[in-house]
Parts: C-alpha cells; structure tokens; sequence
C-alpha cells in the first residue's frame, strides 16, 4: 500500500449540495481538495425530489417568518430559533443564486420561479397549506446537484473522486487545537492519500442504512459523522430519525411528499382518507413524523391493505393525468418500474422509509463544529447538510428544508473555511498519522476473522427497525443496544475475502459497516434516555412531549473504552413558545 | 413470494491478476421482482466479495451502475429480474477501458463532458430577482436537464468505439442543455465546439443512445438539433 501525500489549505470531504456549495465559497479563496467516495453526481442530493422551500411569495403571499415559525413547529420546537430564522431568510437570496447559477426551476405563466405545496408549509402560523416549494418538476434535487456541480467544474475546483475519508488528525490528538489533516483511502488503487491542511469541512450526508427499508443510497453509512465521533467530537440529537411516509412497499425508494402537494391522498384498506382524522386543517400534507405514526396506527389497527395488512395506499388517481406527467414524471415511473402499476390508474402500495437524521456532528450557524454544551468551537472544523445538526430540523424537518439546509449551510460553511485558512499555515501532521488506518484495513485484509459484513450488516438493519424506529419502547431501546453491543464485537471479528487493492468494495463496505456500528450505537444510547415523545423520537411508554425536562439536546461522546457518555445543552428560543402541535 | 434462480454470466477481469477477461457463473436466489442490482450484490455479499461494480442510489437518479445486460446497455438498478429472464450476462460497458470487472474508466468520459462548457453563461447582472423564464423557453431543453452521466449513451455508441475523439452522445446533451436555454449566452461557443472533427457530425444517427438512455432522453433528436443549429444558429437575443 503506497502512501501520497498532498497539501491544501481546506479540504471538503463529500460532494453532494452541501459540499459542492462549500466549494464554490472557497474557490478562488483558497486551495482546497473536494474529497468524494463517489463522482459527485452520484451524490444522494440528486435523489432528492420535491422542491426547495423559499418565502418568494411569487405565486401567493408569503413571508419568511411564516416559514420560521413551521420549521420551528415542525420540528416539535426542538429547533434552535436563531438558525431557523437565518436559513427561512436566506432561502429567498439561496434560490435566487441557483437560478443565477442555472437551475432550471419551473416558471409560472409570467416567467417567474412557481411554487407548490409542501407538508407543514403553512400561511400565517398555520392557517392553511401555502405554496412556498420552488421545484424542478420531481428532480429538485438533481437539478440542484448537477447544477452546483456545473459551477464547480467552471470554477476548476480540484475533485478526489473515488476516495473515502477515514481519519481526521488534530493537533496533540485534540478537536480543540486545530484541524491537521485527513487521510483517505483511493478505491482504484487502494492506497492511501495524507492531505495537509488547515481546515476540514464535513459534508458526508446521512445515514439511513443502519435500517432495513430506506430512501437512502447504499453509501450513505454516516462516515463523517463515525470517524469524528471516534476522535473525540459529539454527535448530537442523535435520537431523531425521520421516517418518510411514502416509501415504496418494501422497497423504500421515495416518492416525494410533492405527490401529496400536487393533491395526491393516501387511503387505508377501507379506502377511507384517514389523515383527516389524524391532521382535520392539513390533512395528507402534516409533518412526516405524524403522518407516518399515523399510517402505522392504522396498520397496527387493523386497516392495512393486502394480505399482510401492512401497507397503505397512497391515491393518485384522481389528479389529472397531464399534471402526473408534468410534475411528478419520476415517480410515475418509479411506481412502473419497480410495482408494475400505472399510478394514474391504481393505489400505490407504500409504507414508512427511513429517510433523514436530524443529529449529526453538532455546529452553530456558521457551520464551525462546537464540542460541548458551551458550544466551545473545533478551530478549522466544519460540518454542512445532514451530517451536521445546527439545529434547523429539531426533532422533526420539514419536506424541503433539507435541500434548503444544503444550499445555506453549505455556503456559510464555506465562507467561514476560507476566511479561517487565510493567512494560516497548516499546522504539520504527526508523524506516522495514517498508521491507523493502515493497520486497519491490513487486519481486515489478512485477519483471521470468519464474521460477514453482509450478516453484520443485516442483523443491524433487522434489530434497528424492529426496536428503534417509529414506535420505540424502553424495552425494545434496550433490545436494540443489546443488539449493537452484540454486532460491534462480533465486527472486531470481520473479514474480508478479496486480498485485492484495485476497487475492492468488500473492504469499503467493512470500513462503511464500521461507522453504520457507531451511529447505530449512539442513536440508541440518546433514545434509550430520553423519556419523551417529539418529533421523529416516539416512545410509546412517554407517549407526551415533556417541555419541563427535556428542551434540550443530547450529545453523545464517545468515551475510549467504547461506552457511551451523554451530556445536554438548551434550545435556543425565540419568538415562538412551544405550544400543541396540532394541525 | 417465491424466490427464482438465476444464472448470472458475468466478465470478470481483474488486472492484478488476470492477463485477459474471462467470463464466470454464479446461481443466485431473487425474487422475481428484485433488481439486478440485488442479484449482483449476493454474489458479492454471499459469494465472491472480490467483485467490482459501482453502485450507490439504487433507484436509477445516481448513474452509477451502467453496465450491458444481455447485450444492451441498462443501469443494474432499473432492471426487474423477471424482465430479463433467468439467464442474464452482464458485461462491462463498451469503449472505455475496463479497470476491474464491472468497473471502467470514466475519466474520459468525464473530460468529453467539461470540454462542451457544461454551466450557464450569462454575463449580464440580474440583480436580486430571478431571470424570468417562460414554461414555453423552460420547456424547450426540458429533456436533457435529466441526464445523470451514467455513460450509457456514449457507450453504447459504434462511432464511439471506433474513435475515441469523438465527444459523444453525453457531452452533446449537456451542450444542447445550454445552447437551447433562454438565459445562457454561449451557445454559439458550444456550438463551434460542436463543429470541429469531434464534434456532432461524427453522428450517424445509429440511434443506440436513445435506446440505451435509461432516462428516456431523446438523445438522438437532441443531437440532431444541435446539427441543424450550427447549420442554421438560432438568433441571439
């Protein structure tokens, strides 16, 4: 295994909208490397569908306090309302610079950017569904990805592609000194490659494949959130999941909450529209987190369809065909391609998918990664998008706000890396930095172990969605980090068959299993102790929200013996006090 | 639901040990409505670890997992097990060298695309408003705003294989992206990049591209646009 060694003053580790934003910030700024375990247009940013929310007000009164006040409500008022208020206002100027940038939106009748429904999108703190989602058809998210890959390549921003972070140097070992380095390992060849550097920001998106159906991508396994949690940085809020109610029966691929905007309805086995109960003002269009509880109310009552009774429906039939073409084409085909049903004419089978984590790497508003409750900064340490947790979405986002959070974040993330690196040095890596890394993936070469990743892997994503997603129980929390525990030594016995270096994915799916292990385990830790429902965190044995108790925010840390330690700090108010949440 | 077996054949080469490619069988156990692409991944997962191919959405938006199935090309993703029957041979994609297995260079690719100016060009100042953009000019380029640079359009193409010069069918969607939007200002570069000896005239409408497209874009009208453009240049505004 050769070693290369290079030198930058930043490096952005992932190239998806957050990292792809970042880049364009410090271009021309300062030398950085965009360090990608994919070409950046296989990014699960593209995957993204519905829209970018934006108080435009273009195609009906809007404002952006109004989006604040449903981001901050949306998220169970576990949102910080100072970061709320900076992205709802600087989504206007984020979605104007896109379309400057080229993105192709769909315009209305006059020319300007239109706009749709989204779930929990409201007029006037609640009043009724508004139309604030600026959208691209149902490839919001591709046009986003490819567009900001566009000014990447016109800027000549320098792209590692196929590489895969796997270590972070600090200087003395400590997050609170200063960012040395990373190091990462080259897929093609599979050496490895040291970078220099001053600064680091993280955009290495979610982690949805620690359960069995979701929306995510193969690879997003929670790298960058994993190897900074086992270098001393916390992970926050770790607790809150997102299950999105629409995934494919079994499959889990997305159909966009846009299918709900454009008038879609979802129906239980007796075809009635149960979301009126649950939601009597928005109905199909409530928050994620409600509507997927309700869904498996409904299952778990005895109205599921098919012979399982464990699916619902969601109806598209009555929509007009030439809007189905119009605006919600991928899906359309999704359901043909993966059912074999034509959506305009039958009910689509469909069931919660795990979707987004609303923890992450803990950062305040200029995307600087804090390390405790006194939010005390990691100088030269950056994180953007979903690995990170600001904390705009709180304990439940909003559809729209994260490829809003990207596009924000990311740029503020990247102005603040590249004012930092000016004038700065790095710092000098410590001698024999990438040794680890080393020794471990030569031991998962050569070990003697006789454990699967594949098994490994299967086992998490079975214990993890039985036991902690949805609907958690202090019983089944505590199945779930037996389970974990159980895996995480078992993986200290993994081994890998192909002995090759070129493009061996056997070997970068043991290191992805690796950090799928870590966040499993924090996730659980988080939602083992907090005796409460918000948001995406529901115990059935705490069934209410607990404001006097727990307005506040986990962080794990990760102690050296493995264990788990959790300290909290407070929401950030602001304007608006918690309150029902009721729709 | 009943599980099927499948026969995959799949061209195997790895340079670190192998002097040339040869093919391999594997059995798999699938439903008859899983992917391809979960078929490839038993083999990997329960069978032979040491095989390549990339892959990442698994839903057809990322592009990653370009391959020819049965002789054509598909995304690995998109393709249902029971559609391609229970023999299916999997090779890698045409025309680009192959670094492992499925796995094949795609930095040529790649170069083609940044050659043809891939972003918007507009120099004029908007101000903190939108360029406005009616339906009907927002339309006109609608089809190759979907491209996911999978390459399976490019390598599916005979001119391509024969002469690697060629700019290819990708390259020439993404050109056509631009030189057909309202706002940008550089169509008629592209165009001129277009009209040199790699460019679109090196097309003999074979048609491949469409069909390989696993977007459903309308390659080879796409490309025949941008022939009767630089014949004709649309007017600048």
């Amino acid at each position: 295994m050769d070693i290369h060694r290079h030198r930058f003053d930043a490096v952005i580790v992932g190239a998806g909208g957050a990292g792809l934003r970042a880049a364009i910030e410090t271009a021309g700024k300062c030398r950085t490397a965009v360090i990608s375990k994919l070409y950046p247009t296989r990014s699960h940013t593209g995957a993204a569908q519905g829209g970018m929310c934006a108080a435009l007000a273009n195609v009906e009164d809007d404002s952006w306090e109004w989006h604040a006040f449903d981001t901050v409500k949306g998220g169970d008022y576990l949102v910080d309302q100072p970061a709320a208020e900076i992205m709802c206002r600087e989504a206007v100027d984020a979605v104007i610079e896109l379309e400057h940038y080229g993105l192709p939106f769909n315009r209305t009748p006059d020319g300007r950017i239109d706009q749709r429904r989204f779930g929990g999108h409201t007029r006037n703190h609640g009043e009724a569904p508004v139309k604030r989602a600026c959208y691209a058809a149902d490839r919001t998210g591709h046009m986003i990805l490819q567009t900001l890959y566009q000014q990447c390549v016109a800027r000549g921003v320098a792209f590692f592609d196929e590489f895969q972070v796997l270590d972070i140097a600090f200087v003395d070992g400590d997050p609170r000194r200063g960012v040395a380095g990373v190091v990462a390992h080259e897929l093609a060849t599979g050496d490895l490659h040291v970078f220099e550097c001053s600064a680091a920001l993280f955009a290495t998106g979610g982690f949805g494949r620690i359960f069995k159906v979701s929306s995510n991508a193969h690879t997003l396994t929670g790298d960058g959130p994993g190897l900074l949690w086992r270098r001393g940085v916390p992970l926050e809020d770790m607790e809150f999941f997102q299950f999105h109610p629409t995934g494919i029966y079994k499959l889990g691929i997305l159909l966009s909450e846009a299918a709900r905007g454009e008038g879609g309805v979802l129906r239980n086995a007796e075809g009635e529209r149960f979301m009126e109960r649950y939601a009597p003002t928005v109905k199909d269009l409530a928050p994620r987190d409600m509507v997927s509880r309700a869904m498996l109310t409904e299952i778990k009552e005895g109205r599921g369809s098919g012979p399982d009774k464990d699916f619902v429906h969601l109806d598209l039939t009555h929509l007009p065909p030439q809007q189905i073409d119009e605006k919600l084409p991928d899906i359309a085909e999704f359901v043909r391609t993966y059912l074999g049903i034509e959506p305009k004419t039958d009910l689509i089978p469909i069931q919660p998918t795990a979707h987004y984590a609303m923890g992450g790497i803990p950062t305040n508003v200029s995307a600087e990664v804090v390390l405790d409750a006194e939010d005390t900064v990691a100088p030269g340490l950056y994180a953007a998008g979903e690995c990170a947790c600001v904390s705009v979405h709180g304990a439940n986002r909003l559809g729209t706000n994260s490829l809003l959070d990207i596009v924000v974040f990311g740029r503020r993330g990247g102005a603040a890396m590249a004012r930092y690196v000016e004038g700065r040095e790095p710092p000098g890596l410590p001698p024999g930095f990438e040794d680890e890394v080393k020794g471990t993936i030569e031991a998962l070469l050569g070990g003697p172990g006789t454990a699967r990743v594949a098994d490994i892997r299967a086992e998490l994503q079975e214990d993890m969605t039985l036991n902690a997603s949805v609907f958690r129980t202090e019983e089944s929390l505590t199945a779930a980090a037996a389970a974990v525990d159980r895996l995480r030594h078992r993986y200290r016995s993994v081994s890998v068959q192909d002995q090759g270096r070129r493009f061996n994915y056997e070997l970068s799916e043991a290191l992805e299993l690796g950090y799928l292990l870590d966040v499993a385990q924090a996730l659980v830790a988080a939602a083992l102790v907090r005796t409460e429902s918000r948001g995406g965190h529901f115990r059935d044995d705490h069934p209410l929200r607990d404001d006097a108790n727990w307005m506040r925010h986990s962080l794990a840390y990760r102690r050296p013996d493995g264990s788990i330690r959790l300290d909290y700090k407070p929401v950030v108010g602001g304007p608006y006090l918690p309150m029902e949440r009721k729709y | 639901m009943a599980t099927v077996e499948v026969q995959l054949r799949i061209k195997r080469f790895d340079p670190e040990k192998d002097r040339k490619p040869h093919w391999e069988d594997y059995r798999v156990e699938v439903e008859p409505t899983d992917r391809l692409l979960d078929a490839l991944h038993q083999v990997r997962w329960y069978q032979d670890g040491s095989l390549a191919f990339r892959r990442s959405c698994a839903h057809g938006v990322c592009g990653s997992d370009a391959m020819v199935v049965n002789g054509h090309n598909r995304l690995a993703c998109v393709l249902l097990v029971r559609d391609v029957g229970p023999r299916i041979t999997v090779e890698p994609l045409r025309g680009l060298p192959v670094l492992k297995d499925l796995v094949v260079d795609m930095d040529a690719f790649f170069a083609q695309y940044r050659s043809v100016m891939p972003w918007l060009v507009n120099e004029d100042d908007p101000g903190d408003t939108e360029r406005l953009q009616s339906p009907e000019e927002r339309a006109r380029f609608d089809d190759t705003t979907k491209c996911i640079l999978c390459a399976a359009c490019t390598t599916s193409c005979p001119i391509f294989w024969g002469n690697e010069s060629y700019v290819g069918p990708a390259a020439i969607v993404n050109a056509h992206r631009f030189i057909f939007d309202s706002r940008d200002e550089a169509g008629a570069e592209r165009l001129h990049i277009l009209d040199q000896g790699s460019g679109v005239w090196r097309c003999r409408t074979a048609f491949n591209c469409t069909d390989a497209c696993p977007r459903g874009i309308k390659v080879t009208e796409a490309i025949q646009e941008v022939k009767r453009a630089i014949a004709v240049p649309p007017s600048q505004p």
